[in-house]
């Protein structure tokens, strides 16, 4: 009986919601209980925004995640404020592009993913947020690549196909990063 | 098995709302509940429904008491701010015996107060934000899956018993996604020979009104509502236990405050501490005689709430004051987490032994 409480954190705008919806998704598509919540309101509007996603065997019980198995920080201020909430053990994944302050835990993994850069040189700027759930799809065997298009092809509306390419683009792109 | 889709549990509340034959939406925005109102807007008028966004909360719960009494499925959503506006009309439609259902996903008060999640309306829908003598069936969801079941419910009540049934959600359930299929979907239908619906010059015409001048009129018609609410006590209280066939700690909580107290109980179980959560669905009727029975088997209650300690009153009063019950709470649109609610129950524990 798994549960892992993964938290994403960033500016409103990253795609950091959909990031949310990505994985809530994928772990539906997988037959798993999942719940999303994100924040809402006027931080949303150019502040922070942050998303919890709990994947899990059993129910979910609170959707509302205080120590988080995954942290995904998109930016400085979000990796500050939660990354000693981390359950020892746990991953942080840090887009380096963006953040240049190394994670000084030694208790958790640390992935540093130059995500903002490798979207650009991709072609696909605005999607650094995938580039992030691709690596964390890599370190995550229970959430395998298979799959992935058929999830992505979920959350993109049927008049915006094109984006499904796109965004595999960036989710591949974040998989085989070294 | 029908398809698992993420939902928003505001996008539940509009999609079941429009399964259970709903077809008069009335509202005005405010956050964290605009989903249902735009929900609506995009699929009302593909369906030959009517979304109208009115100039004010008061205009649309008037429009709501309109469309009910001509015999229509009707709705209007809002948050606590907008529903103290509404009260007035809500007073109305329970004085006029009218059909309405009505959706409050709450935030922060008093007064205009803050945008994240409450339940610091538990007052205002269990006994009365209008004015008089009057019930409504308050409904509290605590997952996605229970915001689209509970509103099929809600509509079916509201139309058994002739009053508001209320969902009583917060800003948490409103806002988040989970899984949820509409497989489960009944709806009844009941005949509605007291509408306005044109006499077509064939019959007397009908009369929807909550004026009654002569005091001993006014009397009966109160004494036959309260008959009915009667019934409503006697058959539509719904509740769910979790591990309570043993417990010594009983935790009451409903909606979002439920789901953190289910944590805090199953933490509490592997510490050796014997506690259990009786959760309300309807919060009125309310589960008197389920906190009752628990009454004589647990040492002690603890209501774990979103508000400064408003259901807690209910259990007292369920409980007769044989046992002792604490308030473990945050408030203003702040939730208590598990641990909060663990150390409420091990101190519980330590009080009675």
């Amino acid at each position: 009986m798994k549960t892992t409480q993964i938290l994403i954190a960033g500016f409103g705008g990253q795609g950091i919601l959909f990031a949310g919806k990505f994985l809530a998704y994928k772990g539906l598509l997988e037959d798993l209980q999942v719940s999303w919540l994100p924040s809402y309101g006027p931080e949303m509007r150019g502040g922070t925004a942050n998303c919890n996603v709990i994947l899990s065997d059993d129910p979910v019980g609170s959707p509302i995640i205080t120590a988080p198995d995954v942290l995904i920080a998109m930016n400085l201020p979000s990796l500050q404020k939660y990354v000693d909430t981390v359950v020892p053990g746990g991953q942080i994944y840090v887009d380096s592009t963006l953040i240049s302050e190394k994670v000084s835990r030694t208790d958790v993994e640390v992935y540093y993913i130059p995500a903002t850069q490798m979207a650009n040189d991709a072609g696909v700027p605005t999607l650094a947020n995938m580039v992030m759930m691709g690596h964390v799809l890599k370190n995550n065997p229970e959430l395998t690549f298979d799959g992935t298009e058929a999830t992505v092809a979920k959350l993109v509306p049927p008049t915006k196909a094109q984006l499904v390419e796109l965004n595999m683009k960036a989710l591949q792109a974040g998989r085989d990063y070294q | 098995m029908a398809e698992r889709v993420l939902m928003k549990g505001n996008e539940a509340i509009a999609e079941a709302a429009i399964r259970a034959g709903c077809r008069h939406y009335f509202g005005y925005p405010i956050t964290p509940q605009t989903e249902i109102a735009a929900y609506m807007a995009k699929k009302m008028p593909k369906i030959g429904g009517v979304f109208l966004q009115a100039e004010s909360e008061i205009a649309s719960i008037n429009m709501v008491y309109g469309a009910a009494a001509a015999g229509f499925r009707v709705m209007t959503s809002s948050s606590s701010p907008g529903i103290s506006l509404k009260s007035e009309g809500l007073s109305y439609i329970a004085g006029s015996d009218v059909p309405a259902f009505v959706v409050n996903v709450q935030r922060g008060g008093p007064g205009l107060g803050g945008i994240q999640p409450s339940q610091s309306d538990y007052f205002q829908a269990t006994k009365g934000g209008g004015h008089g003598d009057y019930r409504m069936i308050v409904l509290a969801p605590a997952s996605v899956q229970e915001m689209a079941s509970l509103t099929v419910k809600g509509f079916n009540l509201a139309d058994k018993y002739l009053m508001t049934a209320m969902i009583l959600a917060d800003g948490t359930i409103g806002q988040m996604m989970e899984p949820i299929t509409f497989e489960d979907v009944q709806v009844e239908t009941y005949d509605k020979p007291w509408a306005l619906t044109g006499t077509k010059m064939q019959r007397k015409h009908n009369i929807v009104n909550s004026l009654y001048l002569k005091p001993d009129e006014l009397e009966r018609k109160n004494f036959e509502r309260y008959e009915r609410y009667k019934v409503v006590e006697e058959n539509e209280v719904m509740y769910e236990e979790y591990m309570m066939e043993d417990a010594e700690i009983c935790v009451v909580a409903f909606g979002i405050a439920s789901r953190v107290a289910k944590n805090a109980v199953a933490a509490a179980r592997k510490e050796g501490v014997k506690a259990g959560l009786i959760r309300p669905i309807t919060l009125w009727p309310f589960p008197k005689a389920a906190v009752r029975k628990a009454a004589d088997q647990v040492k002690a209650f603890i209501s774990v709430e979103l508000n400064m300690g408003q259901m807690i009153e209910d259990i007292r009063l369920a409980a007769e004051c044989t046992r002792p019950v604490s308030l473990c709470n945050r408030t203003g649109g702040m939730i208590p987490d598990p641990e909060q609610v663990l150390a409420a129950i091990k101190a519980a524990q330590k009080g009675v032994n």
